[in-house]
């Protein structure tokens, strides 16, 4: 049996010391060391309190955004280049997604509240009204650019053209065969077409939360049904689900949010097609290649250009009643909308932002500026 | 049994039914241990190809190469003036100063596209790099100094074989043209492999050469702190009363078995309850390390209870017994006697926790921490992020030079949780008693 050491005795052995002290000693000096402590917590306490209380009270000196994933990437590059200024703290980037983006914007005005957000659609009516409601009236919107939606597969799938119907064909929940609209019953590409490869219907795509799955939705879905005579006789609301829907049998995968994780697992499958935004493919041009759509293949040109038909346009808004309160918003939209940042060649062009048309910018840059309010 | 005893047979358990049984009886034995070793070598082979993966990823993230160039810091650049203001330093243009460099060593590069794909060999952070210098240093104002400046991340993965020079030219982010100059840099030696100190020393970056962990290790650190300083008074009270004083009955039982379930709540939970708690009831700011320390210490608080508990149950009654029997009262016995010799297993408690809180991120979604955070945080109000959003974020970004940044971060994450781990084990070890 091991002996037993008093507790004092831990003391003794050097270790522990402050412990045995406060545990361990007479039981004056104890409570001695104990109202030490509490004193001393109760002062850091006090003292955090007040440094908080004090900095919401005095407003806050940082810059806050919130939003799209798909914007997140050249509006951090923004704010970092902005921070290193060394004029203003850095701002701070949340990426939240568009449309819960878009409901913290609206919340309010005040610190507590985000100034600016990201957006990889526009903002709609209903949001504004939200806003409005909150008492966000003055609400500015600065186009940034463009970004395509590709339909890419890795570098060994021989057959790379597809059109927009073909696709919805193959994720529609449910399709028209023989004018009748029935549950999706392609399982290869080549039930869908016979020239089309004779291999297993496999896509990995954003989960419903993502803003590329809205605008994939609303560019390719919605656009190959209304192919369909069939499609358009149903009510208007029956032909939106049918439109819209996506198939839920294993033919479409979300994949989740990480589009770095589709690109790995389509390079592990060469039969499986990815969905995803450009700047991805553009990173990864030497593992994958993106699909034509309707015969246009992707790339700097045909995105900017509108010719690819899967491409839109990503937004931020900002809180113009924040402006003069919250320092630096001026200066952060003068450098966001300057040439060399969203211009051609800028250093978000780097980050595969696609740059709107020259006399756009010079629209964008003076509407932004003059923080003229968003009409829809 | 009977008929064993009743016959008369020279070595009755001998028989070849019992040999047969026994035979059958060591089989399931050696069977059992099989399937203990088979198990533990599962486990250990997932753990190795886990870290073989991460390791031989990440290695080479610790390690960068850098551009080292002959800088001439132009007065007539910098400092037109001659009159060392800061703000004329800071606001100087430090970029070009690396180009000229540059351009220098490529004095046939002459077409203005031609120089724009030159110039981004070197990073965007280089001229930031370079007025730091200046801004620590003015009197390097005039002089040539031999430099280290980041070499863009294309460039960096390139040498290290992670682009691949044999595609053909259009699907590489680096061109034909680019990799020759590249070549002819490392062969006149202007290009260094050293330490990947920006790794360390630099906050988040949307550049993957620059971007580094200072900000999340140090908003990890504040953010631990507060968890700690909130959740080791709380757990260890907690634990005390209920195993110590508090009376056996309804109530305390409901509590208790709430304890247990708050343990196994998801994390996400806590977050949810710090937004609607924390950030918009109470207003307290957005991504601030004082509200991720709250939650955190939350969602800790359970195992420390638990824990503590288990570690004072553990203390034998007769030391109680003993210490009330000289006349100790109920407080003395606990501070002196009890809590000193529970203390090792509340410490290894604490760690765990802290440890589980190190690693968690979905509880600080919810109140803002996952975000683009470049500043270190001075403070506990201050914006701040964590290491493990660190990785997330990274894991998320496009470029390549965040695959193995990636790696390597999570690596510096499990070195921390390692070596907390370890510290739990050494005190085990250190202060446990048997009885």
């Amino acid at each position: 049996m091991v002996r037993r050491k008093p507790a004092g005795q831990l003391q003794g052995r050097g270790k522990f010391r402050l412990l045995a002290r406060i545990l361990a000693n007479s039981s004056e000096d104890y409570i001695v060391i104990n109202k030490k402590l509490a004193v001393a917590a109760l002062a850091a306490f006090a003292s955090t309190a007040a440094l908080m209380g004090g900095a919401q009270a005095q407003g806050r000196d940082q810059i806050r955004i919130v939003g799209s994933s798909t914007v997140f990437p050249f509006t951090s590059a923004v704010a970092e280049t902005f921070g290193r200024g060394g004029k203003f703290k850095t701002p701070v980037v949340e990426s939240t997604g568009t449309g819960g983006g878009i409901k913290q914007f609206c919340a309010g005005v005040g610190v507590g509240h985000p100034d600016l957000t990201n957006a990889s659609r526009r903002i709609k009516k209903s949001e504004l009204e939200g806003c409005a409601a909150n008492g966000v009236t003055a609400v500015s919107e600065l186009e940034v650019g463009f970004d395509g939606i590709v339909f890419a597969s890795s570098k060994g799938a021989t057959h790379t053209d597809y059109t927009i119907k073909q696709i919805w064909q193959a994720l529609a929940k449910q399709v028209v065969v023989n004018g009748q609209v029935v549950a999706n019953p392609y399982k290869k590409w080549s039930d869908i077409d016979p020239a089309l490869p004779n291999k297993e219907i496999e896509v990995l795509g954003p989960p419903p939360t993502s803003g590329t799955r809205d605008a994939f939705v609303e560019l390719v879905m919605d656009v190959g049904c209304t192919q369909f005579p069939e499609v358009k006789a149903l009510p208007a609301d029956q032909a939106k689900a049918v439109c819209s829907q996506i198939r839920e049998d294993g033919g479409y995968v979300e994949a989740g949010e990480n589009d770095n994780l589709i690109v790995q697992k389509l390079v592990a499958n060469k039969d499986a097609y990815g969905v995803f935004g450009y700047s991805f493919l553009e990173q990864n041009l030497d593992k994958l290649q993106g699909a034509k759509i309707n015969g246009v293949a992707p790339d700097l040109d045909t995105i900017a250009s509108a010719k690819y038909p899967v491409a839109r346009s990503m937004f931020v808004y900002v809180k113009s009643q924040h402006v003069d309160v919250i320092p630096g918003i001026k200066e952060f939209l003068a450098e966001y909308t300057s040439e060399r940042a969203f211009g051609e060649e800028g250093y978000l062009e780097a980050k595969g932002l696609i740059p709107l048309p020259k006399a756009k910018r010079e629209k964008v840059r003076t509407d932004i500026l003059n923080l003229t309010p968003v009409t829809m | 049994m009977t008929d064993i005893i009743s016959t008369p047979r020279a070595a009755p358990y001998q028989s070849d039914d019992f040999a047969a049984r026994l035979r059958k009886r060591y089989a399931a034995e050696r069977r059992f241990k099989m399937y203990g070793i088979a198990a533990i070598a599962i486990a250990l082979g997932m753990l190795a190809v886990l870290l073989a993966s991460i390791v031989s990823q990440g290695y080479t993230a610790f390690a960068q190469h850098d551009l080292s160039l002959e800088i001439y810091f132009d007065p007539a650049e910098i400092d037109p003036q001659g009159t060392r203001d800061e703000a004329t330093l800071s606001g100087a243009n430090y970029a070009a100063l690396a180009r000229q460099s540059l351009q220098a060593a490529f004095p046939e590069v002459e077409s203005r596209t031609e120089r724009r794909r030159l110039n981004a060999i070197v990073s965007n952070g280089a001229g930031f790099e370079l007025r730091q210098m200046v801004m620590d240093n003015p009197d390097l104002i005039g002089t040539r100094q031999t430099v280290r400046l980041a070499l863009a991340s294309d460039y960096d993965q390139l040498l290290k074989g992670n682009i691949d020079r044999d595609v053909p030219e259009a699907n590489r982010k680096v061109s034909d043209q680019q990799i020759q100059w590249i070549d002819k840099l490392v062969s006149n030696g202007n290009i260094v492999n050293g330490w990947n100190w920006r790794l360390f020393m630099n906050g988040d970056s949307r550049d993957p050469e620059l971007a580094g962990l200072k900000a999340g290790i140090v908003g990890s650190l504040l953010t631990l702190a507060v968890t700690l300083g909130l959740a080791i008074p709380i757990g260890i009270s907690a634990a005390v009363y209920l195993e110590e004083f508090a009376p056996k009955n309804k109530l305390t039982d409901l509590i208790e078995v709430n304890i247990n379930n708050l343990a196994a709540v998801p994390s996400i939970v806590f977050g949810l309850l710090g937004l609607a708690v924390f950030l918009n009831a109470f207003n307290m700011p957005r991504s601030a390390p004082v509200v991720g320390g709250i939650v955190l210490a939350l969602m800790t608080l359970p195992t420390i209870i638990i824990a503590s508990r288990a570690a004072l149950k553990a203390v034998p009654p007769s030391i109680r017994e003993a210490a009330l029997g000289v006349g100790a009262s109920p407080l003395q016995v606990v501070t002196h006697h009890v809590l000193p010799l529970a203390m090792p297993g509340i410490m290894t408690g604490i760690i765990i926790g802290m440890a589980h809180a190190l690693g968690e991120t979905a509880p600080l979604l919810m109140i803002g921490m996952i975000a683009f955070i470049v500043d270190t945080p001075g403070g506990f109000g201050d914006a701040a992020t964590v290491l493990p959003v660190q990785i997330f974020m990274w894991a998320d970004s496009p470029e390549r030079g965040f695959v193995e940044r990636t790696s390597a971060a999570i690596m510096v994450l499990l070195a921390f949780l390692i070596a907390m781990n370890a510290i739990a084990v050494v005190l085990r070890k250190r202060f446990e008693r048997r009885w």
